[in-house]
């Protein structure tokens, strides 16, 4: 099949180029949601990015939250951000941090205000902003302005046999036009980090993949009060006949196909290398890990799927796939791309790499895809740890 | 022949089901990717879509091999063609 060298999507301020064209009214802190929701009910057009945290975190897990919420603010399928916080101080930081991509973004602080106020303030601008954005039309844009994430959850045999690899073929063709792709899920390369590990474009790279594993590890050694047998692998993966943790990440490995990465990041950190693979250090469970690399910058995710998972990112078009055919069958409304003619080998991998291609630039051009048609909009903040 | 259990590498002693399910005493058809041949197999035990069964008698202490790589150890003993999961496999991990 010939690659299309182009989608159409929304250019913006800073050169990057979006799938999706929201206005996001952004609370700063738990506290805040409840206005920030208020708001988005006032004016269509904008949605609600409502979490859990945002009070009393210090050091690297403050740095985490605030580099998810410019993150999130900051990407590309985001036109335009309301921000609104309790206290003026971290309200207007996250403004600031925004602000550097030349989008329209405008902070509001509850505090001597009260809800009402500043719901009343927020929304004549979120409306300002809606309307604004309504008139930005799709253009013509490279391939290489997508900047695709990939994790699989509720895996199965079925994902490592078949939905994994086929994301690995589309990998091994798209990466040679320029497009950035990143893989995360720290904790489900278990038993399978030393072959990642090779896999880095240089032993610096190898070696920092290893220090962020060992990381991870330690810490589940610490903290584990047993085997972990109930967590990983889950009960699904377990009815989906996977055995160990090991089995579990060789098969997540696959998403990569053959390709080396070129960097590992932070979580929710913004890739600087260039196009090509990265790994980010990230939470497994899904809804965290597509929050964290959408934070980062990627403006589509390609998600395979054994068991199915039904998730879904408020920025961030969330494409799954599956290979099992009960899965296909039984839950047809979560699969964007069924690619369980694999097992029966009525296709080949390059057959279902193609496909995977042709609809993650029906979705990159705007087809909604089943998590947003039916409305999944996980946004779940990372905590590192207590808050102080 | 319509394939019945697919096998990643040729070393792994385990396949896996892609059918609905196998049954007792089938004869199944196995496709190895690695190198595109095929193999074939009696099963022991009634075993599900997307669940292993072993292609070797396996001994307390061996390693399974998946993808060509150690994905845990056998933990009792299994006849080829008997269902491989939890029940006899444990992770070297934790």
């Amino acid at each position: 099949m010939e690659i299309p060298k182009s989608f159409l999507g929304y250019k913006r301020e800073n050169g990057r180029a979006g799938t999706r064209n929201h206005v996001i009214i952004l609370p700063v802190d738990d506290i805040s949601n409840a206005c920030a929701e208020a708001v988005a009910n006032n004016i269509k057009g904008t949605i609600a990015l409502p979490h859990s945290y945002g009070r009393l975190q210090f050091g690297a897990d403050l740095e985490l939250h605030f580099r998810t919420m410019i993150g999130t603010g900051s990407n590309p399928n985001v036109a335009a951000v309301i921000v609104i916080g309790i206290e003026p101080k971290w309200t207007q930081k996250i403004v600031d941090g925004i602000a550097k991509t030349g989008k329209p973004v405008e902070g509001f602080h509850i505090e001597r205000t009260g809800d009402i106020g500043t719901i009343m303030k927020a929304s004549k601008k979120a409306q300002e902003f809606s309307q604004w954005a309504s008139e930005i039309q799709r253009e013509e844009c490279p391939i290489s302005d997508l900047w695709i994430s990939v994790k699989c959850g509720e895996s199965d045999t079925t994902s490592g046999l078949a939905s994994n690899p086929t994301v690995g073929n589309l990998m091994e063709k798209l990466e040679p036009l320029g497009v950035h792709l990143c893989f995360g899920e720290t904790s489900e390369l278990t038993g399978a980090e030393e072959v990642c590990a090779t896999r880095g474009i240089t032993q610096e790279v190898s070696a920092k993949f290893m220090k962020t594993w060992n990381n991870y590890n330690d810490f589940i050694l610490k903290e584990a009060t047993d085997d972990l047998s109930e967590s990983q692998p889950t009960a699904g993966n377990i009815a989906g006949g996977l055995t160990t943790i090991e089995e579990k990440a060789f098969g997540n490995f696959q998403k990569i196909g053959n390709l080396k990465f070129i960097d590992v990041l932070e979580p929710a950190e913004e890739p600087t290398k260039g196009p090509g693979l990265y790994f980010m250090d990230t939470s497994s469970a899904a809804a965290e890990c597509v929050t964290l690399q959408a934070a980062g910058g990627f403006n589509i995710h390609l998600f395979p799927t054994g068991q199915g998972n039904i998730i879904g990112n408020p920025i961030e078009p969330v494409v799954k796939l599956t290979a099992n055919p009960l899965t296909a069958k039984s839950m047809s409304e979560h699969v964007d791309c069924d690619v369980s003619k694999l097992l029966s080998r009525e296709i080949n991998m390059s057959d279902a790499g193609d496909e995977l291609i042709k609809t993650t630039l029906r979705v990159a051009n705007g087809r909604l895809t089943c998590a947003e048609a039916l409305g999944h909009r996980e946004f779940v903040m990372t905590k590192l740890y207590r808050s102080a | 022949m319509a394939t019945d259990i697919i096998i990643h590498d040729k070393k792994d002693n385990v396949g896996v089901v892609v059918i609905e399910k196998i049954t007792p005493n089938q004869d199944c058809s196995c496709w190895i990717m690695e190198d595109d041949s095929s193999t074939t197999i009696k099963s022991e035990d009634e075993i599900p879509l997307g669940h292993k069964i072993a292609m070797v008698d396996l001994n307390e202490g061996d390693t399974i091999l998946k993808y060509g790589h150690d994905i845990g150890k056998v933990v009792k003993s299994i006849k080829k063609g008997e269902h491989v999961h939890v029940h006899n496999v444990k992770t070297k991990k934790w």
